[in-house]
C-alpha cells in the first residue's frame, strides 16, 4: 500500500504540511476562508528541534494498536488504510493512549481526527506531499 | 475446521477477525447471551449522555457476520464443555460441536450483601446494554441517584446521567475515588472536577442498610435516594472452565498463546488471567485492548498459525465532563513529576526502562509514544529522556530510530 | 547608527485578506525580513533587509505576498541617477570595494535578441523532429583533418580524446563553496542523466561526487585548489580556468566564513581560511607556458582526457584564442562578460570585457581563417538563456555551450545578486546547513533535467524548420542567422547578414 513517508533530512521545517492539511480537511474551497483567523489542527504535525524537523502523520500500521484498541468500534482498517468513523467515535482518548507515534488527535468537537490520506476528502492525494516544497514528505509504495 | 466462541463482544471480534486471517474455510459459530450483534459495551454511559445511539454503538458494520461466515447463536448460554467429545451444551438443551474453542464470556457485576437490598425497587447494576435502557426508563427529572462503587463504571454511569436527573451520590468503601487506576493526587484531581459538576462523594463509607428512600450508611449518615446503582466491581465469567476441570484462580489462566488448561480451549477478555507484562505477575487486566489482542491471538492460534501475546499491560483512557486522564503500567520505581494548568504528569522508571504514567488534564497528547516505551522496554539512555518526559516527541529518539520509525514502519 | 542614508530598494506588501499567519514566511528568510508579532496577531516585514529572492512569495500558501520595487526616489537625473548616488553612499559609508554578484545587471545590448532564425519553405523542405531522427549528439576535442596510414599504408583511426556529449550543453564551472553540496549533487546527477557535463569549479571535487566522475570536467585554476593526481584522473576532462566572464583579470576570493570542515577538506586548504585565487596563474606568462601546462596535466592524464582551456571574452580575444589553439589544448571555452560569478568587484563586473556574441563570432572566424578551426572545440558561455540562444550560439560558430546561470534558476535562483552575503534562502550559494537542505537534489536535479530535456525538444523542432537533421549541420552555419537593428560593423563582426538581405 503507498503511504506517506517522512524523511527528515530534507524537511525545512516549514510546517506548510500542517497548513495545508487543515485546508484540505476544512471542507472549504479557500484557504484563506478555511485558515484565517483560525488555530489551525492539523493531522500531521512537525516535531523541531536544533535545526532538525520532520513531521509526524498516522503510518496506517498493519497491525494498528489504535483500531485494537477502540472502544467505540470507531477506528477501523479498510484495505491497509485505517479510518476514523467521527460519526462513532465518543471522544475516550484510547487511541490517543495506544498510538505510538502520536497520530491522533481531538478535531474541536472533541472527536479525533486522523490522517486518512485525503481519501476521505476532495483532494484524493496527500496535499501534505503535494504542498511539500522539498520532497520531504512522500507517497509510495515501500 | 469448527470454530466456536462462547461470547460475542471485543474480544469474539478480535477473534473472529484473526481466524479469518488465516483460515477463510472453516465455520465459526458465536454464541452470545445478548440478543445483541457485537456492541461497544464501553459506551452505554455515553448512550445515556446522548454522545452516541445504539445503531452507532454497533462495533462492526452491518455486514461483518455475514462477510466473515459467522453463524450467530444469539440469546443462548453456554452451560457446559464436554471436554471429551468436544462439545458445548447450551441453554435451551441443544449442543454444538467444535474443534476449537474461545471462551470469551466477560465479566458480572458483583453485588456485596447488603442489608434489605433485594426491597429497593429501583436498582440496577451498569454493564451492559440492557442495564443502560433499564436504568434509562427509570430515569426522571427529579431522581436522586444513590450510586454505590466510585471506580470507573459507577462514575462514568454518573457522568452519563448527571444532566438527567437531580441529584447523584456515590459512596464507596475506598477513601478515594479511581483507587485501581490513579494516585491520589489524581483521585482528588478529578474527584474536584466531579464535584465541581454537581457530583456528591461520601467515600470511606459504605451502606448498612436499604430503607425505602433513604440509605442508612455505616458512618451513621443517612442518603435520600430514587434509583440505585451498584457499581462495586465485576468477577470474571469462569464457570464454564472451571466445571470443566480447566484452571482457574480468579478468572481463567490462558498462557500467551491464550489457551487454557483444557486442550483446544482458549480464552480472551475480562474473564482471564494474563501474565501482566510489566510486573510479570497473573493479573485478571480486564481492558478493552487486551480484550482484542487476546481474542485475536486466540484466533491466530486455534487457526494453526502460532502467536504469541505477551504484552498485556494496564492502561486507561477515561475522561469526565471533559476532564481527561490517560494511564498505564504500574506506578513505582524513581518518578518524574510535570504539573500543569490543568493537570499534571507523572512517570515511572524502574531499571532504566518506564514502567507505568499518569496524565491527567493538557498532558495527554501524544499518550501512545509513553506507552511505546514501556511496551517496548525502550532502554532510555538510547534516547534523550529529559526531552520525551517534558513531552512525547519522536524528536527524542536516536537519529536511527526515527528514520526507522518515520521512513520503514509500518 | 548615525544618518541612514539608503532607503530599502524594496517593500514587501502583505494582503491581510489573504495571510493566514502561516509563518512559513519568517521560517523560510534567512535574512529575517518576516516576523510575528502577537500583540498585533499579524504578520510584520523589515523591508530594509529583504533582498527580494522571492523565497517567502514562492511559499506563501495564499499568495498573500509580493516584493515591490520602492517608488521612493532622488530627484530625477539623467546622469546621477539613484543607484549611482546610492553606490556612493555606500562606499563613503564603507571605504570597500563594491560586491555584486551573477551576471551585469546593466543595460549592455544582447546580441542574442538581435539575431534570427531562418526557416525552410518550399524549396528546402522543412523536417519534423517527432517522425524523423535528429542528431544532436556533440564530439568535443580536436578533430584530425588529414587522413593518416601507417606505414603498412592502412588508415590509422585513432582520435585524440573527445567529449562525447547527447546534446551540446554542458553546465559550467561552479566551485562547491560558492554553491552548495546539494547544488553540486543536482548538477552531478543531471549531468550523469542527461548524458553531458558538469564543472567541478576551482573548488576542487567532493569526496561524494568522484561515483559521477564520468560526468564531471575538473578545473584547474590559479589558486590550484583541490587539485591532486586523482582528482584530474577523475574526470572526463580537464579545465585550465584561465578567466572568468564576470570578473576577467581578477582571481577569486571565498571567504573563510564558507570554508568549513568539508569544503576545507575538498579544497585542501585550513578551515575558516579565505581562499583567494591569484588573478593570474603564477606559472603562466606566456602561451608557451600554458603549452607547458596543458601537457603537464595530459601527461598526469596519459592522454586520454581533453584538456580545455577557459578565457574571459576580452578585446583581443580571437588573437588570444589563436593562442590557445596552438598551446596543444583540445578545446577553448570562452566566458562572455554577462556571465555569473558567485562574488565580484562590481565595477569589474559591470564594466570588463565584451559580449560572447561577438568574441564567439570573432574568434571562430579568425580559427578558420588562420585553419586552425579543427586544433580545437569552442564552446561558450556568458548567459546562454534558452535554447534560442544555443542555436544562434552554434550557427555562429560554437560546437557546444556553457550555462550557469539557467542551471541555477532552474534550481530555484531568483537571481538576487546577494550570493556573497552566503544567505541564499534557496539553498543554492551558501554553506549553512539550514539553507543548504532546502536544495534537494532529486527535486533539483530533476528541474536540471526538465530544463535541458525542453530545450533539447525545442532546438530539434527549430533545426528541423531550418531543414538541418543534425547539430553538425548548423555549427558555423552562419547563414541561418540574419542581423536585427544592427548596425553595419556588429553584422561584420558577427558575419551575418541583416534580415531582409
Amino acid at each position: 500500500m503507498k503511504r506517506v513517508y517522512v524523511n527528515e533530512q530534507w524537511c525545512l521545517g516549514c510546517h506548510l504540511c500542517e497548513y495545508y492539511c487543515a485546508y484540505a480537511n476544512s471542507g472549504q474551497e479557500s484557504m484563506v476562508k478555511a485558515l484565517k483567523d483560525k488555530t489551525i489542527r492539523a493531522r500531521i504535525k512537525v516535531e523541531e528541534k536544533d535545526g532538525i524537523s520532520f513531521a509526524v502523520n498516522c503510518r496506517h500500521c498493519t497491525e494498528p494498536l489504535c483500531v485494537k484498541s477502540c472502544i467505540a468500534g470507531a477506528l477501523t482498517q479498510k484495505d491497509g488504510l485505517i479510518v476514523i468513523d467521527q460519526d462513532k467515535c465518543v471522544g475516550c482518548f484510547s487511541c490517543i493512549m495506544a498510538c505510538p507515534y502520536g497520530a491522533l488527535m481531538p478535531n474541536e468537537e472533541g472527536v479525533m481526527q486522523k490522517c486518512e490520506l485525503c481519501t476521505t476528502n476532495s483532494h484524493m492525494l496527500p496535499v501534505c506531499v503535494s504542498g511539500c516544497p522539498n520532497k520531504a514528505i512522500v507517497f509510495e509504495e515501500r | 475446521m469448527k470454530y466456536v466462541i462462547v461470547g460475542n463482544s471485543i474480544a469474539s471480534v478480535g477473534c473472529i477477525e484473526s481466524i479469518r486471517k488465516v483460515d477463510k474455510e472453516g465455520s465459526i459459530c458465536v454464541i452470545g447471551d445478548e440478543k445483541y450483534p457485537c456492541y461497544a459495551r464501553p459506551l452505554i454511559s455515553y448512550l445515556l449522555q446522548s454522545k452516541t445511539t445504539v445503531e452507532k454503538m454497533v462495533y462492526r458494520d452491518k455486514a461483518f457476520y455475514e462477510s466473515n461466515a459467522v453463524t450467530l447463536l444469539l440469546g443462548k448460554r453456554a452451560k457446559t464443555i464436554d471436554r471429551e467429545t468436544k462439545h458445548l451444551a447450551l441453554d435451551d438443551g441443544s449442543t454444538v460441536a467444535y474443534d476449537k474453542l474461545l471462551i470469551a464470556t466477560g465479566s458480572y457485576p458483583f453485588i456485596p450483601p447488603m442489608k434489605n437490598l433485594e426491597s429497593v425497587k429501583k436498582c440496577f447494576t451498569f454493564m451492559n446494554l440492557d442495564d443502560a435502557k433499564n436504568l434509562e426508563k427509570a430515569l426522571a427529572k427529579e431522581s436522586r441517584v444513590l450510586i454505590i462503587g466510585a471506580g470507573l463504571i459507577g462514575l462514568k454511569c454518573a457522568e452519563g446521567i448527571r444532566d438527567r436527573v437531580k441529584s447523584i451520590t456515590v459512596v464507596d468503601l475506598a477513601s478515594r475515588i479511581l483507587p485501581s487506576i490513579l494516585d491520589e493526587a489524581g483521585s482528588a484531581l478529578v474527584e474536584k472536577k466531579l464535584t465541581d459538576e454537581g457530583l456528591t462523594f461520601i467515600l470511606h463509607d459504605s451502606v448498612r442498610e436499604f430503607f425505602n428512600g433513604d440509605a442508612l450508611l455505616s458512618s451513621g449518615a443517612v442518603v435520600g435516594y430514587d434509583i440505585l446503582v451498584l457499581a462495586v466491581g465485576v468477577r470474571p465469567n469462569i464457570s464454564l472452565v472451571n466445571e470443566a476441570g480447566g484452571e482457574v484462580n480468579r478468572a481463567i489462566l490462558i498462557d500467551e498463546k491464550c489457551q487454557t488448561s483444557i486442550p483446544d480451549v482458549y480464552a480472551a477478555g475480562d474473564c482471564c488471567e494474563s501474565i501482566d507484562y510489566v510486573t510479570k505477575e497473573r493479573k485478571v487486566l480486564a481492558i478493552l485492548p487486551n480484550a482484542y489482542m487476546q481474542g485475536e491471538v486466540a484466533g491466530r492460534n486455534m487457526a494453526g498459525d502460532e502467536t504469541f501475546f505477551d504484552k498485556a499491560m494496564a492502561m486507561n483512557a477515561i475522561g469526565f465532563f471533559g476532564l481527561h486522564v490517560i494511564t498505564a503500567g504500574i506506578y513505582e520505581g524513581q518518578e518524574k513529576l510535570f504539573t500543569t494548568e490543568t493537570g499534571y504528569k507523572r512517570l515511572f522508571v524502574q531499571d532504566g526502562t518506564l514502567v507505568g504514567y499518569i496524565l491527567i488534564g493538557d498532558t495527554i497528547n501524544r499518550a501512545g509514544i509513553y506507552t511505546s516505551l514501556i511496551r517496548n522496554k525502550t532502554d532510555l539512555g538510547t534516547l534523550d529522556f529529559d526531552l520525551i518526559s517534558e513531552e512525547p516527541l519522536l524528536m527524542a529518539f536516536a537519529k536511527k530510530e526515527r528514520a526507522h520509525k518515520l521512513g520503514d514502519a509500518q | 547608527m548615525g544618518i541612514n542614508y539608503l532607503y530599502p530598494d524594496f517593500e514587501v506588501h502583505r494582503d491581510k485578506d489573504k495571510c493566514i499567519n502561516c509563518r512559513v514566511c519568517e521560517r523560510q528568510c534567512a535574512n529575517e525580513v518576516h516576523a510575528f508579532d502577537k500583540e498585533l496577531n499579524r504578520m510584520i516585514a523589515d523591508d530594509s533587509k529583504c533582498v527580494n529572492c522571492h523565497r517567502c512569495v514562492s511559499l506563501c500558501p495564499t499568495h498573500a505576498l509580493k516584493i515591490v520595487k520602492t517608488d521612493h526616489h532622488f530627484k530625477e537625473n539623467a546622469n546621477w541617477k539613484g543607484e549611482v548616488i546610492q553606490d556612493i553612499y555606500r562606499q563613503a559609508e564603507s571605504g570597500g570595494v563594491l560586491l555584486a554578484s551573477m551576471g551585469t545587471p546593466k543595460d549592455y545590448p544582447v546580441y542574442w535578441d538581435k539575431m534570427l532564425i531562418n526557416a525552410s519553405q518550399v524549396t528546402n523542405p522543412s523536417i519534423d523532429p517527432l517522425r524523423e531522427p535528429m542528431e544532436t549528439r556533440t564530439f568535443l576535442g580536436q578533430k584530425s583533418t588529414k587522413i593518416k596510414r601507417d606505414d603498412q599504408g592502412r588508415l590509422i583511426t585513432t582520435t585524440t580524446p573527445q567529449l562525447s556529449l547527447n546534446i551540446p550543453i554542458m553546465f559550467s564551472a561552479m566551485s562547491y563553496g560558492s554553491i552548495s553540496y546539494n547544488a553540486h549533487k543536482s548538477l552531478a546527477m543531471a549531468a550523469q542523466e542527461l548524458g553531458i557535463f558538469y564543472n567541478t569549479g576551482e573548488g576542487g571535487l567532493h569526496e561524494d561526487f568522484y561515483q559521477y566522475g564520468k560526468n564531471t570536467i575538473v578545473q584547474v585554476a590559479s589558486g590550484r585548489f583541490g587539485v591532486h593526481p586523482g582528482y584530474l584522473n577523475a574526470g572526463a576532462a580537464i579545465e585550465i580556468k584561465m578567466g572568468q566572464g564576470a570578473k576577467p583579470g581578477i582571481g577569486g576570493h571565498l571567504p573563510g566564513s564558507k570554508i568549513g570542515e568539508d569544503i576545507s577538506k575538498t579544497r585542501m586548504i585550513p578551515e575558516h581560511a579565505d581562499a583567494i585565487s591569484p588573478a593570474p596563474h603564477h606559472d603562466i606568462y606566456s602561451i608557451e607556458d600554458l603549452r607547458q601546462l596543458v601537457f603537464a596535466l595530459k601527461e598526469a592524464t596519459a592522454y586520454t582526457k581533453p584538456i580545455i582551456v577557459k578565457v574571459a571574452a576580452v578585446h583581443n580575444i580571437s588573437a588570444i584564442a589563436s593562442g590557445i589553439a596552438r598551446s596543444g589544448a583540445d578545446i577553448i571555452a570562452i566566458d562572455g562578460f554577462r556571465g555569473g560569478t558567485g562574488a565580484a568587484p562590481a565595477r569589474t563586473r559591470d564594466n570588463v570585457g565584451i559580449p560572447i556574441e561577438l568574441a564567439l563570432a570573432s574568434v571562430d572566424s579568425r580559427l578558420r581563417q588562420e585553419g586552425i578551426r579543427n586544433n580545437v572545440s569552442l564552446v561558450v558561455g556568458g548567459s546562454i538563456r534558452s535554447s534560442a540562444d544555443v542555436i544562434k550560439a552554434i550557427a555562429l560558430g560554437a560546437d557546444a555551450i556553457y550555462v550557469a546561470t539557467s542551471a541555477l534558476l532552474a534550481l530555484g535562483c531568483h537571481l538576487c545578486r546577494t550570493c556573497q552575503n552566503g544567505k541564499c534562502n534557496w539553498g543554492i550559494a551558501t554553506q549553512k546547513p539550514e539553507l543548504v537542505k532546502r536544495l534537494n537534489p532529486e527535486v533539483g536535479s530533476q528541474r536540471l533535467v526538465n530544463l535541458i530535456t525542453a530545450w533539447e525538444h525545442e532546438i530539434k523542432e527549430m533545426m528541423g524548420g531550418m531543414g538541418i537533421n543534425s547539430i553538425e549541420a548548423l555549427r558555423g552555419n552562419r547563414l541561418m542567422l540574419r542581423g536585427i537593428g544592427l548596425n553595419e560593423t556588429e553584422l561584420q563582426i558577427l558575419g551575418i547578414s541583416h534580415a531582409g538581405q
